[in-house]
């Protein structure tokens, strides 16, 4: 089925994620992924909807190398992401902020440290060893973690202490911290509930246009997306099946892209 | 209630009632109403339903099992030499011990087993320190998703295997005739029988890390060391400080045998009182183990209760 | 706005105290700085010096090479067999009586189950079983019931006993009551209760304590035989008597050979009984 396409919203600011002719496959002769061709750029939240098992979170995962590309470019800030390796792939990384649906925050450090831990890649070894990060980047990582909702009396406690809610918030300071290009979120709501859900989506398009850095989001809640995201792309079957704004989604494309009617 | 079908229960009601029990609940587990199935309302008897909690491979070895067990024991029983003359002996050959050994020969303390003791400690906690110091490393090594060569994964878990299977007492005797008696062989026995119990118990705990941060952190772009340092150390570390504890409480139990081949501690002096069939001191000694044992053991179960 | 005054101003001049991310940790440090002074203490106090371990090292290539090639003589591979064969036979029945004994031990020194005067002091009976090592409790069986393979396995049982049955009164007082009072409630004597409501529970971990135990025992019977509880021990210490150092290796290549054989055996039987 040919991809539908309403008109994209205009681009400005942030890195350009070009991805073209990407494809996937776990098991040969079995693509998860049929070549994708994606601009991403500008700011505000692009959200990725399809049904399970289509590739969405291969593809994000895919970017950033999580996963590896069995064929096709990600052309990032320069550079082929697919075909970087060893240190080069490394700090490439750190180019690029990950939100995960399961927060992925070290359990037993403060939050503070979680949120240090985005620097990761750019401190010292010996710094982060011992506990002396830049005076700058301590900075830096209290005022994120105000810009997430979180005050400092949260800085100190445990990781495991904290709500779902709390705790992805503090997983979006993390990958902020980092002062990436890009960000890509992965089902990033998921484990919340509704009200939850929509604080952190709202929070995520607020922060990626205050601080002009496109995010990509991968979410099934078709009716969030919509709320949230300046342009959304639909998935379905390995293949991009729309690309537009959340007003050009109608029924006929959420048909296309989940199969069915029922759930309409 | 899940009440599980035992053979070994016999005829009578708890064992009907249970089966009942059994009957109905596993059909209903299979998403099969109890009664009624596709025959049923034509009047066919349905075929009886089985339920067996272990398939057929499974099952043949269990069997295996328990008759290899039996075997081996039946085996055991037959071929070992049990000489009847001492049997008869031994109540009186006890008895006599214990007359022997009381009452203490309480000057024995200053004498000897004062310093012997505390050197026993002293070995007993360089060794684990030392240890520590091997078998972390092999640990990582050996860890499957931190180290991703198979041979490598390998080689640490053999040299766990060999450090486990030769005992401490072994050990000691190898090093005692490396480095001469005294406290240095005993250092590096119980250190070396030691890297095989931390390396496996640690490598356990490593693999079983929650990937989630790890994934996180690597995406972040952090170097391996600080995926190691902030990653996994943060995960594994109370599984470290128990093991630690637990293996040093271990090692204070090894550390007082080894003077016996020579390897310093209290075990010389246990030695040298056997040697000249001094019970009273025997029993002194003894005396003192078993304190210091239950001492130690009480204060690395207070120590590791609040490290978890 | 009016002017502010002097204390105000050169307050207002001062840059904010930075925002701190971690507190320093003075116990820890302080721990650390301990350990290191007592690790360099209890060095001294041994007299381990850099010199006695270099001289070591040189005695050890000697040692190494008297132990390669192992000795592989017929006759001392016959006796190695016999000794082997011997070890195993000890922790079979150690294993296999020390657990039969563990079970009621264990069960009566369970605080839910027994009256507190007995779980009392069952508790002490095996914090007595598990204080020596097993070397010590075979020498005192040595002089009990004679030289060989038997004073081994009492001196098993023993150990054995301390560690089965201090497990298993852990786990009959964490298991779950209602279980128990679910078969109680169909009017069951106390021996189905035991059977029905205790067992189920309990089976499979008994299962690998078990396994786990053989392990240990088979481990623990090799050096027995040096004060004369029978097994490879003997044969063993002998060989190093005589410094017959190749035998040694020999022997130690079959003990590390048999306990990775049973390592494996053990993984099976566990993921058959899971």
């Amino acid at each position: 089925m040919s991809a539908i396409r309403s008109p994209a919203p205009a681009a400005a600011g942030g890195g350009v994620l070009s991805i073209r002719g990407l494809q996937k496959a776990y098991r040969p002769g079995q693509p998860v992924l049929r070549g994708i061709d994606l601009e991403i750029a500008g700011t505000g939240l692009t959200a990725i909807i399809g049904p399970s098992g289509t590739g969405k979170s291969t593809l994000l995962r895919c970017v950033n190398r999580l996963v590896e590309p069995s064929a096709g470019q990600i052309l990032f800030e320069g550079q082929d992401l697919a075909r970087l390796k060893g240190r080069a792939l490394r700090l490439a990384r750190r180019r690029i902020g990950m939100v995960f649906q399961e927060y992925n925050l070290v359990e037993r450090l403060t939050v503070i440290e979680n949120v240090l831990c985005g620097r990761l890649g750019h401190v010292a070894p010996w710094r982060a060893l011992l506990r002396r990060y830049p005076q700058s980047d301590v900075d830096h990582a209290f005022d994120l973690l105000q810009a997430v909702g979180l005050d400092e009396s949260y800085a100190n406690r445990r990781a495991d202490q904290l709500s779902g809610g709390q705790r992805q918030r503090v997983g979006i300071a993390r990958a902020l911290m980092q002062r990436p290009g890009l960000v890509l979120a992965d089902e990033p709501t998921s484990s919340l509930d509704p009200k939850t859900s929509v604080e952190v989506m709202a929070l995520m398009a607020d922060l990626s246009r205050q601080h002009a850095i496109p995010i990509v989001v991968n979410i099934h809640n078709v009716e969030l997306a919509r709320r949230h995201a300046e342009r959304i792309i639909g998935l379905s079957g390995g293949a991009v099946v729309y690309d537009g704004g959340p007003d050009g989604l109608h029924d006929e494309h959420l048909k296309s892209i989940y199969g069915g009617e029922d759930w309409l | 209630m899940t009440v599980r079908a035992g053979s070994k229960a016999g005829a009578d009601g708890a064992a009907a009632a249970a089966s009942a029990v059994t009957a109905t609940s596993s059909a209903m587990a299979t998403g099969q109403d109890p009664g009624y199935g596709p025959g049923q309302g034509q009047g066919h008897t349905p075929a009886p339903r089985r339920w067996q909690r272990f398939s057929p491979l499974v099952r043949l070895g269990r069997f295996a099992v328990y008759l290899g067990s039996v075997a081996a024991i039946v085996w055991s029983l037959r071929t070992i030499e049990v000489i009847p003359e001492f049997l008869y002996d031994a109540p009186e050959q006890t008895a006599d011990l214990f007359r022997r050994m009381w009452p203490f020969d309480w000057p024995y303390w200053e004498e000897a087993i004062r310093a012997a003791l505390i050197e026993t400690f002293h070995i007993a906690t360089l060794g684990t320190v030392l240890a520590l110091m091997m078998a972390i490393p092999l640990s990582f090594l050996a860890a499957r998703n931190f180290t991703r060569h198979v041979g490598l994964n390998w080689l640490a878990q053999f040299i766990f295997v060999s450090s486990r299977s030769v005992n401490s007492l072994i050990w000691a005797l190898l090093f005692v005739a490396i480095f001469g008696p005294g406290a240095l062989a005993g250092v590096l026995s119980i250190a070396f029988r030691s890297i095989g119990f931390i390396g496996k118990l640690f490598c356990e705990a490593l693999e079983e890390a929650h990937p989630g941060p790890i994934e996180a952190l690597t995406a972040a772009g952090a170097p391996r060391s600080l995926v190691l340092a902030k990653g996994y150390w943060p995960q594994v570390e109370p599984a470290f400080w128990s093991l630690a504890l637990l293996r040093w409480d271990i090692n204070i139990r090894e550390s007082a045998v080894l003077g016996l081949v020579g390897a310093g501690g209290i075990g010389v002096a246990l030695d040298a009182a056997l040697n000249n069939l001094y019970w009273d001191q025997v029993g002194l000694i003894l005396a003192v183990i078993f304190a210091v044992v239950i001492v130690t053991e009480v204060v690395t179960s207070w120590l590791r209760a609040r490290v978890i | 706005m009016a002017a502010r005054t002097g204390s105000e101003a050169a307050a207002a001049r001062l840059p904010p105290s930075p925002r701190v991310a971690f507190a320093p940790n003075w116990a820890a440090r302080a721990g650390w700085v301990l350990l290191a002074l007592y690790v360099v203490y209890a060095t001294g106090q041994l007299e381990i010096s850099l010199d006695r371990v270099i001289r070591g090292l040189e005695n050890a290539q000697r040692f190494l090479g008297r132990m390669f090639p192992p000795n592989l003589e017929a006759d001392k591979l016959e006796l190695i067999r016999a000794g082997i064969v011997e070890s195993l036979q000890i922790a079979v029945l150690a294993t296999a009586a020390g657990i039969a004994l563990s079970l009621p031990l264990g069960l009566a020194a369970a605080r839910n189950l027994a009256p507190p005067w007995l779980s009392g002091a069952m508790r002490v009976v095996i914090a007595v079983c598990r204080s020596f090592h097993p070397v010590i409790v075979a020498i005192l069986f040595v002089k009990a019931v004679g030289f060989g393979a038997l004073a081994g396995v009492l001196a098993l049982i023993v150990s054995t006993m301390g560690f089965v049955s201090k497990l298993f009164a852990e786990v009959v007082e964490e298991m779950d009551p209602g279980q128990v009072e679910a078969v109680r409630a169909t009017g069951a004597g106390f021996l189905n209760v035991l059977v029905m409501g205790v067992l189920p529970q309990v089976m499979s971990r008994f299962i690998g304590l078990s396994v786990y135990q053989f392990d240990s025992n088979l481990r623990n019977s090799t050096m027995v035989g040096i004060v004369g509880g029978g097994g490879i021990g003997a044969p063993l210490f002998t060989a190093y008597q005589r410094f017959d150092y190749d035998v040694v290796m020999t022997i130690l290549i079959v003990i590390i050979a048999l306990i990775l054989l049973c390592e494996v055996v053990s993984g099976r039987v566990r993921r058959v009984f899971q």
